[in-house]
């Protein structure tokens, strides 16, 4: 079933008309992990940023079920958002709310369910990454590691069929971290959910990834695509091979 | 049924429960799309069918649904819960394809309840409590406003045996940004206030001729009362506020921990240059102010056809130096207290995303209550000293 979700087509990445990533051009089928991958700074939080939506790119298209999502306004870009669920960084959980307000706000505000409706559903949400015993809490109180998470039970409150994460598993223990590998696999067969992972974290990376793309930034492009036990294995592509292996090499690429 | 994230939108079918009454219980025939819109359709329908006989069965029959997602298995999981807890006999769930029933066996690991939190006490005694606890954290505040204001003028003190080992370069650039940069503003308002205040005046004084000596009200005002103040009050809220801010950022990003850790006091490297700078900067500022308040009244005057040097000797004549020093001793104490407040209100940032700004509110807001009670009290001296 190779059926493109998103497509990126010619994408030129960065802020204020500066490219720092040029001509991107990759599709994201349906139920696939897909990974996009490269070292610190290179640009990927920003092509995330641009897949969804928040800052326009330099230039180039992204569709989201055959959708620009950079042309979209108004009716047509909420619809096209609420397709989509987001998981940053940082969490991004609003202080003034618990975690469980924070799960229920996008249910109650774009369905008609009730209070306690809501509440449950949220609820089921916060069970998937363990966080119920810690629901009536302020995300200020809270760790690093649990807001990660309840970021991530907030992404998922209306279903959507495609997830971004921002470096999810950063900053969590390995056997945490481990569970979520878990879920994620289990919520891309069983739903058919489509992920898309920006990510260093070796481990997971070999054990969920479907499919990756990694970047460059002398490049300013796409250094490697495939399987991630494909990239680790193949000597032929030295910067993705060192990258798998974590060789930093003799000398600097060129 | 088949289960599985498309497009929120690709199925257009309505979702629906129809409830069948058999001999033995009840039957929850469900169709349509089980997603969050479509459950809250069905949701006070199926909890309240539920039978509050105990001993009859539930059958979930969900052949007919043609989209089933995390949702959909929640309320599956809630309504077995709730038939459970009403002592229906047997319940089942019919028509689950394996994906959706891995989705249900997930989220029925969980109990799905949060846990309460602590229950609040009685009214009054609430009210009360409050009431003390607001009182002790005010004297606790106080308590520690004079003790860190001590530590202040403790390290400038012992600065001032060592003058190299204040920041100067910091206290400059603090400076000009809480000093200079706040010309324009400092000038419009005193500007307008001194036009204001003689216009309004002069318009009765008129009536008795006395207009000119509208030229002595706003020299007395300005030089003794006005000038100090209208500055001070716009200082609070420019510098007070972004000294907070400031520190109470670098609190949070645990820089203030850095500085500790590395034998660098965070009063003597970050408070001094802006306690430094802003004292010395509000007096200038404030002899400028009086300066504009002045022309602002001139302004008035030169118009209703007297020259400016009756209006310059009417000022000169009349407000003594005795006015503009006790003016300029309370504008250099607004000047440290502003700092000071500005530093201890971000010095005092809890955690949370809301912390700076509350902390810069608290700045403002204390300052300006400070301003106020210490010129009540310079009023009170000069009145006593006859100055």
């Amino acid at each position: 079933m190779k059926e493109p979700i998103i497509q990126v087509k010619n994408l030129y990445a960065g802020y204020d008309g500066q490219a720092i990533m040029e001509d991107l051009t990759f599709d994201i089928n349906k139920g696939e992990i897909f990974v996009i991958l490269g070292g610190s700074g290179c640009g990927k939080s920003t092509v995330l940023k641009h897949m969804i939506g928040l800052l326009p790119p330099v230039s180039g298209q992204v569709l989201i079920h055959g959708q620009d999502v950079v042309a979209a306004r108004g009716k047509e870009r909420t619809r096209l958002l609420r397709q989509i669920g987001v998981a940053f960084q940082n969490g991004a959980l609003f202080g003034s709310m618990t975690v469980l307000e924070n799960i229920m706000l996008p249910l109650t505000a774009f369905t008609a369910l009730s209070g306690s409706a809501a509440r449950t559903l949220a609820l089921a949400k916060l069970g998937l990454v363990d966080l119920i015993r810690h629901s009536h809490l302020l995300p200020g109180e809270l760790s690093g590691g649990m807001r990660k998470r309840a970021a991530i039970a907030r992404a998922m409150a209306l279903d959507p069929g495609v997830l971004f994460l921002d470096e999810p598993s950063a900053g969590l223990d390995p056997l945490t971290s481990a569970e979520l590998d878990l879920l994620i696999k289990d919520l891309a067969q069983t739903l058919g959910i489509t992920f898309v992972i920006v990510t260093h974290e070796l481990e997971s990376i070999l054990t969920i990834a479907d499919n990756t793309i990694m970047l460059e930034k002398e490049l300013k492009g796409i250094i490697a695509t495939g399987h991630p036990k494909d990239l680790k294995t193949d000597p032929a592509n030295e910067y993705a091979y060192r990258f798998f292996n974590r060789n930093p090499g003799k000398e600097k690429k060129p | 049924m088949q289960s599985g994230s498309q497009s929120l939108w690709a199925g257009n079918l309505v979702t629906e429960l129809n409830i069948n009454h058999t001999d033995t219980g009840r039957t929850f025939i469900f169709s349509g799309r089980m997603d969050a819109d479509g459950i809250a359709k069905v949701w006070e329908k199926a909890c309240n069918g539920i039978d509050t006989q105990a001993g009859t069965d539930l059958t979930l029959d969900l052949s007919g649904v043609t989209y089933f997602d995390m949702a959909g298995a929640a309320f599956m999981v809630h309504l077995d819960r709730t038939a459970r807890e009403q002592n229906m006999k047997s319940i089942r769930t019919t028509g689950l394809d394996p994906a959706a029933a891995t989705l249900v066996e997930r989220i029925s690991r969980n109990e799905l309840s949060a846990p309460a939190p602590a229950p609040p006490a009685g009214r009054i005694r609430m009210f009360v409590a409050n009431q003390g606890q607001g009182l002790a954290e005010f004297w606790e505040d106080v308590k520690n406003y004079i003790a860190f204001f001590g530590e202040i003028c403790w390290f400038f003190s012992t600065s001032l045996v060592r003058p190299n080992r204040i920041r100067w370069g910091e206290t400059l650039r603090v400076a000009e940004q809480a000093g200079v940069n706040a010309l324009p503003i400092v000038a419009l308002i005193s500007f307008i206030v001194g036009l204001v205040m003689a216009f309004q005046s002069a318009i009765p004084m008129k009536m008795f001729g006395a207009e000119i000596y509208v030229a002595n009200l706003i020299g007395l005002a300005m030089v003794r009362e006005l000038g100090p103040l209208m500055t001070a009050i716009v200082l609070a809220g420019r510098s007070a506020s972004a000294f907070a801010a400031e520190i109470g950022t670098m609190k949070i990003n645990e820089e203030i921990d850095a500085l500790t850790i590395m034998g660098l006091e965070p009063v003597r490297f970050l408070i001094l240059p802006r306690v430094i700078a802003s004292t010395v900067m509000t007096p200038l500022l404030t002899v400028f102010a009086i300066l504009v308040g002045i022309l602002g009244g001139a302004v008035v005057i030169l118009s209703m056809g007297h020259p400016f040097s009756a209006y310059y000797n009417q000022v000169v004549g009349f407000v003594s130096w005795g006015d503009f020093v006790g003016g300029m001793i309370k504008c250099f104490v607004f000047g440290v207290l502003i700092a000071a407040t500005g530093c201890i209100r971000g010095y005092q940032t809890r955690q949370g995303p809301s912390a700076v700004g509350e902390a810069a509110t608290r700045a403002v807001v204390s300052s300006i209550i400070l301003i106020a009670v210490f010129d009540g009290i310079f009023s009170i001296i000069y009145y006593v000293l006859d100055v």
